[in-house]
C-alpha cells in the first residue's frame, strides 16, 4: 500500500522535474518527497486511531493506577503509560505536583516523565516501516528499560532532596474527581483535536528530519561513515551523543535520519544513542521542570541519560 | 451567577478557553464570575492535571482540549 509514496516520489522527481536518476540531487528529491508524504500520512491516520483509543486514558487515571502499587510493579506500569501518552510540556508540572501530592513515588514519577518524550506508539510503527520491527523492538526496549533504571535509582539514591520542597507540602484532594463520561462522538472530536494538535507541533520537526536524511543521503557517501563511525571507532559512540544533548527533535522527526544513518552502514548501537539523545533531552522541558525540580536534579537527569544513552550504544554495537 | 473556573499553566490553549468561554457570556448578555487558576499548586489541590480544564461551580465539566462551543452555552445559562 505504501509504495504509492515511491511512485509520487519517482513521479515528482524524474518526471516533472526531470532529475536524471543517478545523480546525487535526485536521490535527495527522491528521498524528501517519498518521506515526507509516507509520514505525514501514517502519523496522520495512526494519531487519530490511537487518540481515540486513549480518550479511556487520562492522567487522572494513571495516577489513580500507578497510587499505591508495589515500586517494581509501579515503574513498570510508569514506563508502559508513558510511553502511551504523548507529551504535552504544559502539563508536565501540574502532573508532577499531583503525583508526588497523591503519595507516588519521585523515581515512579520521574520513569513516567523520563519514558513519555522518549517512547510513542506512533513512532515505534514508524521506525518498524522505515527500518525494521527488530529497529522497533531496540528502541521501545532501550526507552522502557532507561526510563524504568533511571526511575529506580532516583529512589535507590534518596534524591526528593533535589525536588523542591513546596511539591511534598500540596494535599492532594481526599476523593478522586468523577471522570467525565464522554459520548463516541466527543472522544473522535478529542482524537482529532489531539491530531491537529501534534502535527502542528512536529511538522517543522519532520521536515527538518527529512532535509537532513535527505541531504545525507544523496550526499554523505557510505565510505565516510565506513571510515569516521564505524563499530570499531570507541569515540563514535559518545561523540554521537554528546552532538544530540544539545540538540532536540520531536521523536517523528529523528526517524527519516535514522533511516539514512542506517542505510549508510552507521552501527544499530550508535544511530540508536544518536536518536535516544536528541529525544529524550530537550532544554524547554529542562526550564519547565526546574519549577519543581533542583538544579542538581537536572543535571543528574541528563548526565544519567547520556551516560545510558552511551552504554545502549555500546551494547547494541557489541551484540550485532 | 455561575462561577466558572479555567485551569491552565499559561498555555496557549488556556487562554483561547478563557477568551472563548468570555466571549460565550458577552454574547449570550449572561454575568459570570470568570476566573483562570494558572497555579499548579492549587490544581493539584483539586485533583486536576490535563490542562485547559474548566470547573462550573466547583464540579469539573471539561478537561484536555478547547472545549465546543455549544458545551459553554450550557455552562453558562
Amino acid at each position: 500500500m505504501l509504495e504509492i509514496f515511491t511512485k509520487l516520489a519517482d513521479f515528482v522527481a524524474y518526471d516533472t522535474l526531470q532529475l536524471d536518476p543517478v545523480t546525487h540531487l535526485a536521490e535527495a528529491v527522491h528521498f524528501f518527497v517519498e518521506d515526507t508524504t509516507k509520514i505525514f500520512f501514517l502519523l496522520t491516520s495512526l494519531m487519530l486511531i490511537v487518540g481515540f483509543l486513549r480518550s479511556w486514558v487520562s492522567p487522572e487515571k494513571i495516577r489513580q493506577w500507578l497510587e499505591g502499587k508495589p515500586k517494581i510493579l509501579a515503574y513498570f506500569l510508569a514506563v508502559m503509560l508513558g510511553a502511551i501518552t504523548p507529551f504535552c510540556s504544559c502539563s508536565s508540572i501540574p502532573l508532577f505536583i499531583a503525583f508526588l501530592s497523591s503519595g507516588i513515588p519521585l523515581g515512579v514519577t520521574m520513569a513516567f516523565l523520563i519514558t513519555s518524550p522518549m517512547v510513542n506508539e506512533v513512532a515505534a510503527v514508524l521506525f518498524g516501516e522505515a527500518i525494521g520491527w527488530s529497529f522497533t523492538l531496540a528502541y521501545v526496549g532501550v526507552g522502557m528499560v532507561t526510563g524504568m533504571v533511571g526511575g529506580a535509582l532516583i529512589d535507590f539514591l534518596k534524591l526528593d532532596k533535589w525536588v523542591e520542597p513546596f511539591v511534598f507540602q500540596v494535599e492532594a484532594p481526599s476523593d478522586d474527581l468523577d471522570e467525565l463520561t464522554l459520548t463516541i462522538k466527543q472522544r473522535f472530536h478529542h482524537a482529532w483535536d489531539e491530531t491537529k494538535d501534534i502535527l502542528k507541533l512536529v511538522w517543522l520537526y519532520v521536515l527538518i528530519g527529512v532535509g537532513v536524511g535527505a541531504g545525507i543521503h544523496g550526499f554523505v557517501p557510505q565510505e565516510w561513515f565506513i571510515a569516521h563511525a564505524s563499530a570499531d571507532n570507541l569515540l563514535a559512540v559518545p561523540i554521537a551523543v554528546l552532538i544530540a544533548v544539545p540538540l532536540y527533535s520531536n521523536v517523528t522527526g529523528v526517524i527519516p535520519v535514522a533511516e539514512v544513518l542506517i542505510d549508510k552502514g552507521l552501527p544499530v548501537g550508535t544511530t540508536l544513542a544518536f536518536i535516544m539523545s536528541t529525544v529524550a533531552i530537550s532544554l524547554p522541558e529542562l526550564v519547565i521542570l526546574r519549577k519543581v525540580l533542583k538544579f542538581k536534579m537536572l543535571v543528574f537527569f541528563v548526565a544519567y541519560l547520556a551516560v545510558a544513552f552511551i552504554i545502549v550504544g555500546y551494547s547494541f554495537n557489541w551484540l550485532f | 451567577m455561575k462561577k466558572i473556573e479555567v485551569f491552565g499553566t499559561g498555555c496557549k490553549k488556556c487562554i483561547t478557553t478563557e477568551s472563548m468561554i468570555k466571549n460565550k457570556a458577552d454574547e449570550m448578555n449572561t454575568d459570570i464570575d470568570l476566573h483562570h487558576v494558572y497555579d499548579p499548586i492549587e490544581m493539584a489541590k483539586r485533583g486536576i492535571i490535563s490542562t485547559p480544564a474548566v470547573m462550573v461551580d466547583g464540579k469539573l465539566v471539561h478537561k484536555g482540549g478547547l472545549p465546543n462551543d455549544s458545551d459553554i452555552e450550557a455552562w453558562i445559562k
